[in-house]
């Protein structure tokens, strides 16, 4: 856990695991609400980019919830 | 100013609602049913003599000075042990008394030096007192007698006598002027609970003895002063006092050590500290302390403080003494340039939770308002953030839901990943005089913790693996819902059901039963049963935690998991119940509440929100930024990418506490100017270019807020050795980024805050004048405030239940480290030691040490007080070893009070999904046996002495 998309890629998916129990749809208004409110903008410009490059690593509830949330901003 | 005489009423209040009327000399007095007669009178003005008496604790009666007569009763009883009846016509004074009183006296007196005069308690002494109450004035027994006064009579040795024991470093304990009263014995019993001291002997025999006649220093003792405050002569005294004389006037501050906020009276001469003596008035200690609080504020003055400001280019410099206009110059400017290379967001600043209220606010300020950004984090952070978030998600508050009166109420207490018998000694006291009344206690805890082994207190111990706590909380959730344990009627009436549904579903799947969960948590599959009965059908049930809680992978959803138990239960909303976060520092309540996370402005309002953000902009004439600035872990990742610069810091040590030691050091390095507020050369300042000197909490005004929500004041009784209050030196770095902020005292500050913040709009400093102190929400719905929260519905409206399961942390033993490490708190070190380490204190904890059970310490072939080596991925370090099996196999378990151990050196930057909270409660490691210090501790020993250099000062050449 060093660089910071691996790094941003791990947080991400950790708020993921917790929502993810609640089922898909709770789950990506969960993330994409928690993103938002707790990471500051080059946190999540960061992760937009890595997401616009495939997005590798990030678990499937994480990458809906980010899409989403990318279109939204 | 004069001394604050608080009344002693001689024996403790009767709690009865029922009212019982009597007459005593000649007056008609009403009081509830229980009351002493001693305490009757005392309330109606009237001082019956006394001296084993003492309100405090409970009567014993064996003195025979506080004798009465009452009409129709043969002989004289004492007052101190016979309750009011009603119609009962008592005198307290007749020549019958006057003359059994004088000869109790010169019993006392007769065996009892004569040294007044030079008596440390003179002036304070209440057999002196005594002695001229009842008219004393000739004594016909000789001094020749049998006696416990003189080392050698008739020229022999007099086996009777005791020296000194001085062993403790606070207090003496001078047997020839004991006077057998026992105050001291119940003190330590009864408002204590650490039965450390009896009366051996019989009769003439009898004396008062630490353990089984120890020095004081080697017995059980803890220090908590109890027994010094209740003797009332001087054979318990504080060093202080015997060493500077009595105190003459006296100012009720606050403890700035824990989160239990212990009210004291500062007794001064001048402008020096004579003692600290627990404040019976104040609502958290209710007239107790422990030995931090009473004894260990020596750090104050002592001669490692810094008190001129300090700059320097590069951390490899030596620091230069400089003016405070200079160091606030140097750090404006640098701060600006940082500003102008690198973007308005590349430098923010951490507050503390450890200043004032309105110190923490001030700074938040600053960042806000002056830098233009959010990048304002707090110490919080790394301990009790997920409190904030879990609590505000189901309940829709960020704190703990009851006062400390309320343990008295409670039945079952349980207690998880918190240790208050060292953290929290006052509550640990309050609660074990619960406990010793029969209410039930459970501890889920990885190890047998104080709590677990104090006397006359039996635990059901739950020892779970570290990092298992959700699997053991929904565990328990699940007994509760499939065994029908549920409080439905307050499930229905207070929460949403169908989210209740959803998590109950959830919870009674078979593989979160406790027999499927054992093979992870550890715990005994019936012991979890059993506890989980009791928590939710032995009556009021309240729950405490701590940081073996919130400092996981997962500390936000426990946190979560810890409330929904509680409401699952019906147990929140009355006094007795409830969660209650056990904080760590005195102000880590506040400090959140003052907005010092990045997310949020005083009050728990999220920055984006437009109509609360323009009140701010209103108030401090300024744009606000509307996104939420970094937080501590990601300023470091920020600091070592190249985006964050410039760090002001004020009263925390962020490199002692923070985990993961190497990155923190990278990232510090990483900066251009690091400004550390502070009263000592902290680890952090070894990378800082700017040191402001900081004041301590006896130097300021202000208030602190302790984990029961109560706001109390601190109150100014010396003046800042280093010239300025904190507030104070905020205020003119602001000036010197060029941002104005006028105030004259910190009251209006408060006055401030209250005018924005909707949960303190009725406190002031009049209102804590008045009431001594309030408890938040404080507004026009709570003027005197709110000691228990959610009452008649949750603040969020229906208690949310949300869905927890246990995800293992990514932290895991393996091959290269089979070991689980997780670390606490002792009782006579505070935190990272910066304080308590330039104290006394040092003779009950000079080093770290890392116990080990004695299987994992045999196969490895280790012995206790053994050097070892701790390696974790993260790093490694020495410490000396502790071979016990207050931890299971498979644990170890360390402090981290000491610099010089470096255990952060260990810990991993795993951290809270939600929150970022560090993960310092569970790091994979090996042990390995040891020569000495590891190279990272030499190096780093090495770069704190030479950054710790101050220049010689040199006169200016012009
Ligand atoms: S200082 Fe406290 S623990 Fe020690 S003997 Fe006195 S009352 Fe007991
Ligand atoms: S030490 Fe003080 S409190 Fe204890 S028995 Fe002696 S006189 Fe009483
Ligand atoms: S450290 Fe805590 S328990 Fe001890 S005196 Fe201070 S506030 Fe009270
Ligand atoms: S004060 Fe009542 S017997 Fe001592």
């Amino acid at each position: 856990m060093s660089s910071s998309p691996d790094k941003l890629v791990y947080m991400a998916n950790q708020i993921g695991k917790f929502f993810h129990s609640q089922g898909h749809d709770r789950a990506v208004q969960g993330i994409s609400e928690h993103i938002w409110k707790f990471w500051d903008p080059r946190m999540r410009k960061q992760i937009f980019a890595h997401l616009d490059t495939g997005g590798a690593g990030l678990d499937p509830d994480v990458l809906d919830a980010l899409q989403k949330l990318k279109q939204q901003a | 100013m004069s001394l604050i005489q608080e009344i002693d009423f001689g024996t403790p209040k009767s709690k009865s609602e029922a009212m019982v009327t009597l007459t005593i000399d000649g007056n008609q007095i009403t009081v509830p049913e229980g009351t002493s007669i001693m305490r009757a009178a005392m309330e109606a003005g009237t001082q019956i003599p006394k001296l084993c008496a003492t309100d405090m604790v409970d009567a014993f009666g064996s003195c025979r000075l506080c004798l009465v007569e009452i009409e129709g009763r043969a002989g004289t009883p004492a007052s101190c042990t016979t309750p009011v009846m009603p119609g009962l016509v008592v005198h307290t004074q007749s020549d019958r008394l006057k003359k059994l009183r004088k000869g109790v006296m010169e019993l006392y007196i007769s065996d009892h030096p004569l040294d007044c005069l030079t008596c440390a308690a003179n002036g304070d002494c209440e057999l002196q007192d005594m002695a001229g109450a009842v008219g004393l004035r000739d004594v016909r027994y000789g001094y020749e007698g049998e006696n416990h006064v003189f080392a050698k009579s008739h020229g022999c040795e007099n086996d009777s006598w005791m020296p000194k024991d001085e062993s403790n470093p606070y207090f003496t304990y001078d047997p020839s002027k004991c006077i057998v009263c026992s105050r001291c014995v119940r003190a330590c019993e009864e408002v204590q609970g650490t039965f450390a001291l009896t009366i051996s002997g019989r009769g003439f025999e009898s004396r008062v003895s630490p353990g089984m006649s120890e020095s004081f220093l080697g017995s059980e003792c803890v220090s908590c002063g109890a027994c010094v405050q209740a003797c009332p002569t001087a054979t318990l005294t504080e060093k202080s006092v015997i060493e500077i004389g009595q105190p003459e006037h006296s100012v009720v501050t606050t403890c700035a050590y824990c989160g239990v906020g212990c009210a004291f009276k500062a007794e001064m001469r001048g402008e020096e500290v004579v003692r600290m003596v627990p404040w019976k008035d104040g609502k958290a200690n209710r007239g107790h302390s422990c030995v931090k609080g009473r004894f260990a504020w020596g750090y104050t003055t002592h001669k490692e403080r810094i008190l001129k400001p300090m700059i320097r280019e590069r951390i490899e410099d030596p620091w230069q003494e400089v003016s405070w206009d200079e160091a606030l110059n140097f750090a404006a400017a640098k701060f600006k340039g940082i500003q102008q290379k690198y973007g308005r967001d590349a430098v923010g600043g951490i507050t503390s939770s450890r200043c004032t209220n309105e110190e923490t606010y001030l700074v938040q300020k600053l960042i806000r308002a002056g830098f233009g950004n959010n990048n304002v984090d707090t110490c919080a952070r790394v301990c009790h953030s997920p409190t904030g978030y879990g609590l505000s998600q189901t309940f829709g508050t960020s704190a703990g839901t009851q006062d400390f009166d309320s343990v008295e109420d409670t039945d079952v207490v349980l207690i998880i990943g918190a240790n208050p018998a060292s953290a929290h000694p006052v509550f640990a006291s309050r609660l074990k005089k619960r406990l010793r009344q029969g209410a039930k206690l459970i501890v889920i805890d990885p190890r047998r913790t104080e709590m677990v082994e104090s006397p006359h207190v039996k635990a059901l111990h739950l020892p779970l693996m570290p990092g298992t706590n959700v699997a053991v909380l929904t565990a328990l959730a699940h007994v509760i819902v499939t065994e029908g344990l549920v409080d439905e009627a307050f499930v229905r009436e207070r929460c949403d059901w169908s989210e209740f549904a959803d998590w109950a579903a959830f919870v009674a799947e078979l593989k979160h039963s406790p027999e499927a969960t054992a093979i992870m948590t550890g715990v005994d599959p019936q012991a979890l049963r059993e506890a989980a009965r009791i928590y939710a059908t032995g009556g009021n049930g309240a729950i405490y935690y701590g940081l073996g809680v919130t400092e996981h992978s997962q500390g936000s959803t426990t946190v979560i998991a810890i409330a929904n138990l509680a409401m699952v239960t019906g147990n929140i909303g009355r006094p007795g119940v409830g969660v209650n976060p056990l904080r760590g520092q005195n102000n880590v309540q506040g400090s959140c509440d003052m907005g010092s996370f990045p997310h949020e402005l005083p009050g728990y309002r999220h920055i984006s929100g437009d109509a609360v953000r323009e009140q701010f902009e209103a108030m401090w004439n300024v744009k606000l930024n509307n996104e939420p600035g970094l937080r501590i872990p990601n300023m470091f990742d920020a600091a070592i990418e190249g985006t964050f610069m410039g760090l002001y810091v004020q009263g925390e040590d962020i490199l002692q506490s923070d985990p993961n030691t190497k990155h923190v050091v990278a990232a510090l390095s990483a900066m251009e100017c690091v400004i550390v507020h502070d009263l000592f050369l902290n680890e952090t300042a070894n990378y800082a270019h700017v040191f402001l000197p900081g004041s301590t909490f006896l130097e300021k005004d202000g208030t602190f807020t302790n984990a029961e929500r109560r706001i109390q004041r601190v109150r100014k009784v010396m003046t800042p050795l280093n010239g300025y209050a904190d507030w104070e030196v905020t205020i003119l770095l602001a000036k010197a980024m060029g941002f104005e902020m006028k105030y004259n005292h910190p009251s209006e500050i408060m006055d401030e805050i209250a005018a924005l913040t909707p949960t303190f709009t009725g406190v002031s400093y009049a209102r804590l004048d008045e009431l001594g102190s309030v408890q938040w929400p404080c507004n026009e719905k709570a003027p005197e405030g709110t000691p228990v929260m959610h009452i008649d519905g949750f603040v969020r409206g229906k208690g949310k239940f949300i869905i927890t399961e246990y995800i293992a942390t990514d932290e895991r033993t393996g091959p290269r480290y089979p070991l689980l490490l997780t670390t606490g708190r002792i009782l006579s070190q505070y935190n990272v030691g910066a304080q308590t380490r330039r104290t006394e204190n040092v003779v009950w904890h000079a080093e770290d040490r890392l116990e080990i059970h004695p299987h994992d310490a045999e196969q490895r072939g280790v012995r206790d007080g053994d050097w070892v080596r701790l390696a974790s991925r993260a790093g490694e370090t020495t410490l000396r070893a502790e071979i016990t099996d207050r931890v299971a196999p498979g644990v170890v378990y360390t402090t981290f009070h000491h610099p010089d151990t470096q255990a952060n050196v260990i810990t991993t930057d795993f951290s809270d999904w939600a929150t970022n909270c560090p993960e310092y409660k569970v790091t994979a490691v090996q042990i390995s046996p040891s020569n000495g210090p590891s190279d990272w501790q030499k190096a780093y020993d090495e770069q704190a002495r030479h950054s710790r250099r101050i220049a010689p000062v040199v006169e200016a050449a012009e």
